[in-house]
């Protein structure tokens, strides 16, 4: 298989009847890595959440499809079974269940009832993965977020990425809170990933990222709505000059509409 | 709708069920007397619930013997169930309706004194043992109508008796196995760990009973004497026809450990209480009790310590599960009395509901008459928290399979607590049923 294709047409999604995205429109294929950014308030976790079916944003208008088929009418569940994945910005505390007995069920859940994993490949992929996130292996027996730093969570999403192997990845702020080294670390895993079958769609507010993974497309999202799109030169001049020039050159004011940035 | 005062059993039947175990004298009179106060007392009260309507009459009582068994092989799955394949225990009782089907003990503990046998067979050869404790320092014979007529019409049970300095690694098992289904189950069961003894002990209660209804009438009284450790592990699972009364009492004596892991699986209604006093300074206790709810059962659970000693410690753990239009009450009482010093008291109760009609309730209850204490308490009475739920599913997992590990994960700081790998196992397949 060559890849996935997810389709985003005239994306709109509110919450609380507040509208944030307004006509999201974003392809994104096997192979290719895409860059979203922007300010904060702008919809960027919106999207991603919208994406995956959180149970808070409601689609309005607009289509999602994967591979044509249409996500909006899948659980979240069938959405993850079809090939999304979403690294959360804020993933849940599990209080009882292990990391590994979670990423275990996890693994089976994608596959054929009464096919699930050997538990001999498993520990051996688990191992390999422990090791290349620089993750102790203790935490493999630990309760699923519980008690985890804010850089072992991160981590943690990014094993969960490399363990279910999904089609499309978004990936929701990964960089937020990780320090120079931590940072590199999610980001060998990540490019890991790298396949003719696999696409992903990196959130960011920073370009910082970007030096580590490469993306084939940047994406700018203000008020809503993306408001213009490149290569990885765009990311760099945002870091050189920030989000002014983007601004006059479109004629985008700022309104009380900018919502603050939603978990 | 009253309560049902008149006894299903006479005086006269009692003294031929007594004549026809060859009880002792001492023994008969008990019953006796209990019968002439199952008749004033009252029933008990618990917390929140009533029970006045409950089935706590009709039932069978004679004694009904059950086929012996040559090899655990013999037994129905679900109860092979409670054990390792390859490993079955070396110390094994069990009681099938009210006669012993297996029994051993290994030679190595009955060389050291170690007393592990049916209740009646402890009552013809260790009389004063048994007399010693039965229903005098833990559960009194009057403390309320069912323990009254518990006293005057047991008609099964076991008998564990530790002696000095005996540390047992092993764990000694019985399975209490009720396979006529209208049979009264009234089960008396004492475990004895003298000074500086250490055991583990571990209980289940099976039926099969779904239409057919009977009562459970259960009272166990647990022992440690000065310096002795009890790791006291059980799996209650009466079917649904069975109304249970559950009693389990401990008494810790100086620098004592009784800590309880009790899985109480019943789909029947059930009052049950647990109830350990730390006599001795620096005795402690942990009671850890999980439970889950369905259909239109209704449960109550009390876990009590209460602290006499100087700087004892007690810890209640309870978790449950309800589902459909159970309703669940889970009571947990920290006692520290008058003089016992530095002593600590933690409690924490979690009720986890699955649907808009389970009822559910955890009551807090600190009771506390010195000063120079420690205590504290958390109770929570919650649904599934939905980006949970999401989290879960976004990572592929089904509704039915996300709810599943919470409720697993919910239950787990407890259900890791059994004593025994097997057991345990045993718990979490129980467990599973029921929430499925």
């Amino acid at each position: 298989m060559a890849g996935s294709v997810l389709e985003i047409k005239n994306l709109h999604v509110s919450i609380e009847d507040k509208e944030i995205l307004k006509g999201v429109n974003l392809t994104i294929k096997g192979g290719e890595f895409h860059a979203v950014m922007g300010p904060n308030g702008t919809g960027k976790s919106t999207l991603a959440s919208a994406i995956m079916g959180h149970p808070k944003y409601e689609v309005t208008e607009g289509s999602i499809t994967l591979d044509g088929e249409d996500v909006l009418e899948m659980e979240v569940d069938e959405r993850a079974r079809a090939g999304l994945f979403l690294a959360m910005q804020y993933p849940s505390e599990i209080s009882g269940v292990t990391t590994s007995d979670f990423l275990r069920s996890a693994i089976n859940a994608r596959r054929e009832e009464g096919d699930g994993i050997p538990l001999m490949k498993f520990i051996k992929e688990l191992d390999n993965d422990l090791d290349l996130l620089e993750i102790d292996q203790n935490m493999a027996t630990r309760y699923l977020n519980e008690g985890f730093s804010g850089g072992e969570k991160k981590r943690n999403e990014i094993l969960q990425l490399l363990q279910i192997k999904p089609n499309i990845a978004i990936l929701d702020e990964i960089d937020s809170g990780l320090d120079i080294d931590a940072l590199k670390i999610v980001s060998k895993g990540i490019n890991k990933m790298r396949s003719e079958s696999f696409g992903c769609l990196m959130i960011t507010h920073y370009q910082r990222l970007l030096n580590y993974i490469t993306p084939d497309y940047v994406h700018v999202m203000m008020q809503g709505r993306v408001v213009k799109s490149g290569g990885p030169e765009l990311a760099k001049r945002l870091e050189d000059e920030g989000y002014e020039w983007i601004k006059a050159e479109l004629g985008i004011e700022d309104t009380e509409e900018s919502v603050e940035q939603n978990a | 709708m009253t309560v049902e005062t008149k006894l299903p059993y006479d005086k006269e039947y009692i003294e031929q069920f007594s004549k026809d175990r060859n009880e002792p004298e001492w023994m008969r009179v008990l019953r006796f007397q209990a019968l002439e106060q199952a008749e004033v007392l009252e029933m008990p009260k618990p917390d929140k619930t009533k029970i006045t309507r409950w089935n706590f009459s009709n039932f069978k009582h004679e004694y009904t013997t059950g086929f012996a068994i040559t090899s655990i092989e013999d037994l129905p799955q679900e109860i092979q169930e409670y054990f390792d394949e390859e490993n079955v225990p070396a110390n094994l009782l069990i009681q099938r309706n009210h006669s012993v089907a297996y029994a051993t003990l290994s030679k190595e503990l009955q060389e050291k004194g170690v007393i592990f046998t049916d209740i009646f067979t402890a009552l013809q050869n260790h009389s004063e043992l048994v007399e010693k404790y039965f229903m005098k320092d833990a559960v009194s014979v009057d403390q309320n109508k069912l323990t009254a007529l518990h006293a005057a019409l047991f008609n099964g049970g076991a008998f564990l008796y530790v002696p000095k300095n005996v540390e047992i690694a092993d764990p000694l098992q019985v399975i209490f196995w009720q396979e006529d289904p209208e049979l009264a189950l009234v089960n008396h069961v004492i475990v004895v760990a003298d000074e500086n003894s250490k055991l583990t002990y571990v209980e289940n209660y099976i039926s099969n009973n779904d239409e057919q209804e009977t009562v459970a009438n259960i009272i166990t009284e647990v022992f440690a004497l000065d310096n002795a450790t009890i790791s006291f592990g059980a799996v209650d699972n009466f079917a649904a026809g069975t109304t249970s009364y559950v009693n389990r009492r401990g008494i810790a004596y100086r620098n004592a450990t009784i800590d309880w892991a009790l899985g109480q699986m019943n789909d029947g209604n059930t009052v049950s209480e647990n109830i350990t006093h730390l006599i001795g300074d620096g005795s402690t206790s942990k009671a850890n009790a999980v439970s889950v709810g369905r259909g239109k059962q209704i449960q109550n659970f009390t876990a009590s310590i209460d602290q006499h000693g100087k700087a004892t410690d007690g810890f209640i753990l309870q978790r449950g599960v309800m589902k459909e239009s159970a309703t669940m009450i889970f009571n947990a009482i920290g006692k520290i009395e008058h003089g016992g010093t530095k002593a600590n008291s933690e409690q924490e109760s979690r009720v986890l509901m699955l649907s808009p009609d389970a009822r559910g309730d955890a009551n807090p209850i600190l009771l506390i008459d010195e000063d120079d204490v420690t205590a504290g308490h958390a109770a929570s009475v919650g649904r599934v928290d939905p980006l949970q739920m999401y989290y879960l599913m976004s990572r592929g997992l089904t509704t039915e399979e996300a709810e599943r590990l919470i409720i697993h994960g919910f239950l787990a700081p407890v259900v890791d607590q059994l004593p025994i790998e097997s057991v345990k196992n045993q718990l979490k397949q129980v467990i599973e049923r029921k929430v499925n």
